[in-house]
């Protein structure tokens, strides 16, 4: 459990950065829920949800989403339903509960750059960009590697486009973090291939990508994509299982991407 | 801190420490019904309704709650006490603690899901645990529940 | 019958379920002071020093209590009739820590935040000692876990101190090797079970004062309030007189509050401050610093003729039983002695083995309390028997199953009462369709379907220990009062026995008011465990109830100025049984307690068995194997009970359902990891995974009632046996789908691909 000497709400996007920045461990709230895990000492504690980013958008060439959206608006969000073969909802539609996902949001999730995450690996398939406040808009994917850095995530943009998407996750209890997780998708025969949980967070297997394109080998792409990945042990499954299963659920990711086509 | 709410219909002024949580602030209220199973936001036994999603109240910030509207099954008696009564007929409330979260979450379900199916039932449900009944006995009674509508 | 077999909705059912204040932390008093307890972070350590100079001057801190202001004397938080065959290996406060989470100091302060922060500023030296992990390599290591000279048994256990062994135990009728060789089959089957977590829903609570009169009143989420009032006074020091515990409603148990878990705490700061006090644990106390069931290693070789008799078994356990002892004796008793009577055609049995302390959380009470391990054992080595016979295992079950009217070789010559066993082993057949999907397992792409099972046993209550006694009375205004020591835990007990009384009475259940579960007023019960509640306690109520209501008979008779047997009494009326003369229970009752009668009727009842009639369940279950990864799905469950005569079908029903899903989760879900040093590290939902609702698939329950001659209308007990079937039923399916065999529970989908993997 956190503790905090005070408490800013912010009406203004800047307003929260400039808290933010004002010190160390001036730390944003979103969620809570996995701060709530942890002891940190939080100075200001800045709390979003007075600020407008509770959306999703569907704007022309693009899906816009606010960092404080629930995962609940997005697991139930008509829109996103109807794009990419519902790959959000449905990555999002296990985790915990109806009830924890009205709490946690989109920004908390992505900018944690959690590797047990199932939304990142089902945005890191799709054309997505993050926006932040101070580094500005930017691939998902450079994010995810780039340095650590203090800033405020706003948006989320996915590009709209008619890419078919899959997404296949090993849990064993069903409410229960992911062993490995895997997202496929395809548009104008550009694949993407992305595991994630591996317990790294998201990555895109480019190699094996490029070589569905070429030819649509799915056995020597999964082979190829779990090469190029790396995978670790941990206390839910040693990294000769994730590899295995990694490669079962693209085998099954492709496959499905493939009957959809 | 003073929070202004509004609680089971009415406008409330809560007391709260900054970092304290809505549930603690909602049972020092009085409102007992309300109760922490774990600390990980896992079980579902606090679930309230924020803006009339049921929501757990141990991870919402009571801040976060000011100005907003929470309905606990304290202030939902009637219709709290249409689906306990079910549930009581079923012998499925056996121990009890988990039940006000759940029945919230259940009626919060009727609200929300039109005619669902077995398979939605037990999605909407699945955040909410429970270690008595092995679950059988609560889906018979939510099933008699949505068809007596 | 009337109310006996019905399914009545429980007497408390609508008040717990709309979340009416009436649980341990809805009754504190708002000026109660907040406990919080200093726990070691070493598994095993002594204190060198400990500081609490700064901690004291937080504002608002009432009392800092170390090993420094606590009584000297040892006892066992064991929850079982006194003399608990249990060591007395505790004190309330010690220098010596001997789990990641052994209690330290005692801060009380006026909230949670001023106690928190006066914790923190605690500085306590340690010496730290090699921990015992590894209870393989317990037994003879360096490290004695409890090296005190002034540890006390009651009487012999088998325990060898300084060679970590709590209890040795040895078991044998016949000449076990020798019918072993001279088997035409032999095998042998080596399984380890994990230490589940109960994860009751409410976790541990207490909250104490001083009463009116100076005395210690102790309100907590337990199981055992009689138990609880005796260990206060020993650890305590005080008269059992000055004590009064009182159960309120409480949200689950399992077993993990048959043990005197924290109470100490919140009486020792009441005695010391003269303040109410409270201690509530959270989610990870309640998995690290509690109890938990025994993790085991059981070896199980069974013997068998060519024609498939089981001529020899031999069940060589293991057992850790943590850092305390408290239930390290009985629970491994029961692995033996809730097993070896199933299969009574042997020649020779036995049951041997050690438990061993470690530097771990301490085993305690579970539903199935040694039985559940004992169960997984030795179904798994019968299911591989069968494999080796080439016999179904269903047949080879019904060919050596006990009968009633039988005996087994550890029954000492007692006949077994009663039993439907074989029937509930036809039907559990009948409705999972055991003839068309076995042994073929069926093949779909990826996809394996196959069936398991399995049986188990359990008891009724503790033959020549457990003793209830029940008290009915007849209030003034013709309601009754019943008054029980049993302690309902959701089971909805209070409302079974209430039906029991109602019934003889021929009353309704709502003109019987229960009062249970507070040391101050009711009459002696050990408590609800060892499934004793509805076959003792039932027994005792019958008998009250019966004497109560032969009482109202002659008294009614005296009234009306004739014999007793010249009336009959239908409930509301007695009546000559010419059809004259009649009197109301209200007016009867009203007179009995006025100057007309001079004598409120009251029923007592006392009841101890000298048998623990056993419960049985067949349980099969069918399960699809995703060959590619190992995952197993439960697609069906069908488990057939013969509990006796069933009370109440609906409270049974889900007794059941809910055991078969602890069952589960102990099965497919419920992982234990420790850290390198000994820190729990599953102690929270997010990492210990109970069963959720999508993790089981259909579950389907039927009851085969037998009629128990010695128990209250034929019931037996149905509380633990229904947790046993699961493990080896699925373990059993699995290996009848993909041919792996698990033997180290849970069944994760790793193993399984694991074993996939090394076939090929």
């Amino acid at each position: 459990m956190f503790t905090l000497l005070d408490l800013m709400q912010p009406s203004t996007i800047d307003e929260a950065y400039q808290l933010l920045m004002a010190k160390r461990n001036n730390t944003v709230l979103g969620g809570c829920a996995f701060l709530r895990l942890g002891s940190s000492r939080i100075g200001t504690g800045i709390e979003l949800s007075k600020l407008p980013l509770d959306y999703i958008m569907e704007q022309e060439d693009y899906i816009e989403i606010g960092a404080m959206t629930t995962f609940r608006e997005l697991e139930t969000s008509t829109v996103l339903k109807q794009y990419f073969n519902g790959i959000l909802p449905q990555a999002v539609s296990n985790i915990i509960g109806v009830q924890f996902r009205n709490v946690v949001t989109v920004g908390a999730s992505v900018f944690s750059r959690y590797g047990f995450s199932d939304l990142i690996t089902a945005l890191l398939t799709l054309d997505t960009e993050v926006e932040l406040y101070k580094g500005g808009r930017m691939p998902l994917a450079e994010f995810l590697v780039k340095k650590y850095e203090k800033d405020l995530l706003t948006r989320v943009f996915i590009k709209k486009e008619q890419r078919i998407a899959s997404y296949q996750n090993m849990r064993n209890s069903a409410s229960d973090f992911p062993l490995v997780n895997v997202a496929v998708s395809c548009y104008q025969n550009q694949w993407r291939i992305v595991a994630g949980a591996t317990p790294a967070p998201a990555k895109i297997a480019k190699r094996a990508s490029l070589l569905l394109e070429k030819n649509l080998a799915i056995d020597d792409a999964a082979d190829l994509a779990v090469e190029e990945l790396v995978f670790g042990s941990n206390a839910r499954a040693t990294a000769e299982y994730r590899k295995a299963i990694c490669k079962v659920l693209i085998k099954r990711g492709i496959e499905e991407v493939l009957q959809w086509r | 801190m003073e929070i202004e709410v509004i609680l089971n219909h009415k406008p409330v002024t809560l007391t709260a420490e900054k970092d304290e949580f809505l549930a603690d602030v909602l049972r020092r209220h009085g409102l007992l019904s309300i109760r922490k199973g774990c600390n990980t936001a896992c079980c579902g036994l606090c679930t309230v309704w924020l803006e009339g999603k049921p929501t757990l109240s141990c991870n919402i910030l009571a801040i976060r709650a000011t100005g907003k509207e929470i309905i606990t099954i304290e202030g939902i008696a009637e219709e709290a006490d249409e689906f306990a009564n079910i549930l009581v007929a079923e012998g499925a409330e056996q121990c009890g603690f988990c039940s006000p979260g759940f029945i919230m979450t259940v009626i919060a379900m009727k609200k929300e899901l039109e005619n669902p199916s077995e398979a939605e039932i037990v999605h909407y449900l699945t955040g909410n645990l429970c270690r008595c009944t092995g679950y059988m006995g609560q889906l018979r009674a939510v099933k008699t529940y949505l068809e007596v509508k | 019958m009337k109310i006996v077999g019905k399914g009545i909705g429980k007497i408390d059912g609508m008040a717990i379920a709309t979340g009416k204040p009436v649980y341990t932390d809805d009754l504190v008093m708002a000026n109660a002071l907040v406990i919080k307890l200093l726990r070691s972070p070493h598994a095993f350590a002594k204190i060198i020093a400990i500081d609490i100079t700064k901690a004291e001057k937080i504002p608002g801190v009432a009392c800092i209590l170390t090993y420094k202001d606590v009584p000297n004397v040892r006892f066992t938080v064991a929850g079982q009739s006194y003399p608990e065959p249990s060591p007395y290996d505790r004190l309330i406060l010690e220098k010596i820590v001997r789990y990641v989470g052994d209690e330290v100091a005692i801060i009380a302060a006026v909230d949670e935040r001023a106690a928190i922060k006066a914790m923190k500023l605690i500085k306590v030296e340690y010496e730290v000692y090699e921990p015992v992990l590894d209870f393989e390599t317990a037994k003879g290591h360096a490290s004695v876990v409890h090296p005190e000279t002034d540890l006390h048994c009651n009487f012999d256990i088998g325990m060898k101190q300084q060679l970590n062994v709590t209890s040795s135990q040895y078991l044998e009728v016949g000449n076990v090797e020798e019918e072993l060789k001279a088997c035409a089959v032999v095998v042998e089957d080596t399984n380890y079970i994990q230490a589940q977590a109960h994860c009751m829903m409410e976790t541990y609570r207490a909250f104490s004062y001083l009463d009116h009169a100076g005395r210690l009143v102790v309100v907590s989420s337990t199981q055992i309030p009689f138990h609880v009032r005796r260990k206060l006074a020993r650890s305590l020091e005080i008269p059992s007189s000055k004590v009064r515990v009182i159960k309120p409603r409480i949200g689950g148990g399992f077993g993990g509050k048959q043990t005197v878990v924290m109470e100490f705490f919140t009486a020792l700061v009441t005695l010391k401050t003269g303040k109410p006090a409270k201690l509530i644990y959270d989610r990870e106390e309640t998995f690290s610093c509690s109890n938990s069931r025994h993790a085991m290693r059981l070896k199980v070789r069974i013997g068998a003729d060519t024609d498939g008799y089981i001529r020899a078994i031999d069940i060589q356990g293991l057992s850790d039983t943590g850092a305390y002892g408290e239930h390290a004796s009985t629970v491994f008793m029961v692995v033996g002695q809730k097993t070896l009577p199933l299969y009574n055609k042997t020649n020779a049995v036995r049951f041997m083995g050690d438990v061993v302390y470690t530097n771990k959380m301490p085993g305690g009470a579970f539903r199935g309390y040694g039985a559940t391990q004992g169960t997984f054992g030795l179904e798994a080595a019968i299911n591989k028997l069968a494999d080796k016979l080439n016999m179904d295992p269903t047949e080879l079950r019904l060919k050596n199953l006990i009968k009633a009217g039988e005996s087994s070789l550890i029954s000492q010559g007692k006949l077994l009462g009663s039993s439907t066993l074989h029937q509930c082993i036809e039907k559990g057949k009948e409705l999972i369709g055991w003839a068309e999907k076995y042994p073929k397992p069926v093949v779909i792409g990826n996809k394996v379907r196959a069936v398991g099972m399995a049986v188990t046993m359990q008891g009724s209550g503790i033959a020549n220990i457990d003793t209830a006694s029940a008290e009915v009375r007849l209030n003034d205004d013709g309601n009754y009062t019943l008054l029980i020591g049993s302690t309902d835990m959701g089971t909805g007990s209070d409302t079974i026995l209430a039906q029991m009384a109602a019934e003889i009475l021929e009353t309704d259940v709502e003109k019987i008011i229960v009062n249970a579960s507070d040391t101050d007023v009711s009459p002696y019960d050990p408590g609800s465990y060892a499934s004793s509640t509805t076959y003792v306690t039932g027994m005792a109520v019958v008998k009250a109830a019966e004497e109560l209501r032969q009482k109202i008979i002659e008294k009614g008779a005296a009234f009306l100025e004739v014999l007793a047997t010249e009336v009959e009494f239908d409930g509301k009326v007695v009546r000559t049984l010419t059809g004259e003369k009649e009197l109301s229970l209200e007016k009867l009752a009203e007179r009995m307690v006025l100057g007309l009668g001079k004598l409120q009727l009251v029923g007592n009842g006392t009841y101890g068995s000298p048998v623990s009639p056993p419960p049985y369940v067949a349980g099969f279950a069918e399960v699809e194997v995703d060959t590619d990864t190992g995952k197993v799905s439960l697609i069906d469950y069908v488990a057939v009970v013969d509990c006796g005569t069933v009370i109440n079908p609906n409270l049974a029903r889900i007794q059941v359902e809910g055991g078969i899903v602890q069952g589960i989760g102990m099965a497919l879900y419920e992982d234990v990891r420790y850290g390198e040093k000994g820190k729990l590290h599953t102690n929270n939902f997010m990492q210990y995974k109970i069963p959720c609702r999508k993790d089981i698939g259909r579950i389907r329950v039927v009851f085969e009632e037998s009629f128990e001659p010695t128990g209250p209308f034929g019931a037996k007990s149905v509380g633990e046996v229904v947790t046993n079937t699961p493990a080896p039923a699925i373990v059993h399916a699995v290996y009848n789908a993909v041919g792996v065999r698990i033997n180290r529970l849970p069944i994760t989908p790793e193993k399984v691909f694991l074993g996939l993997q090394y076939k090929k």
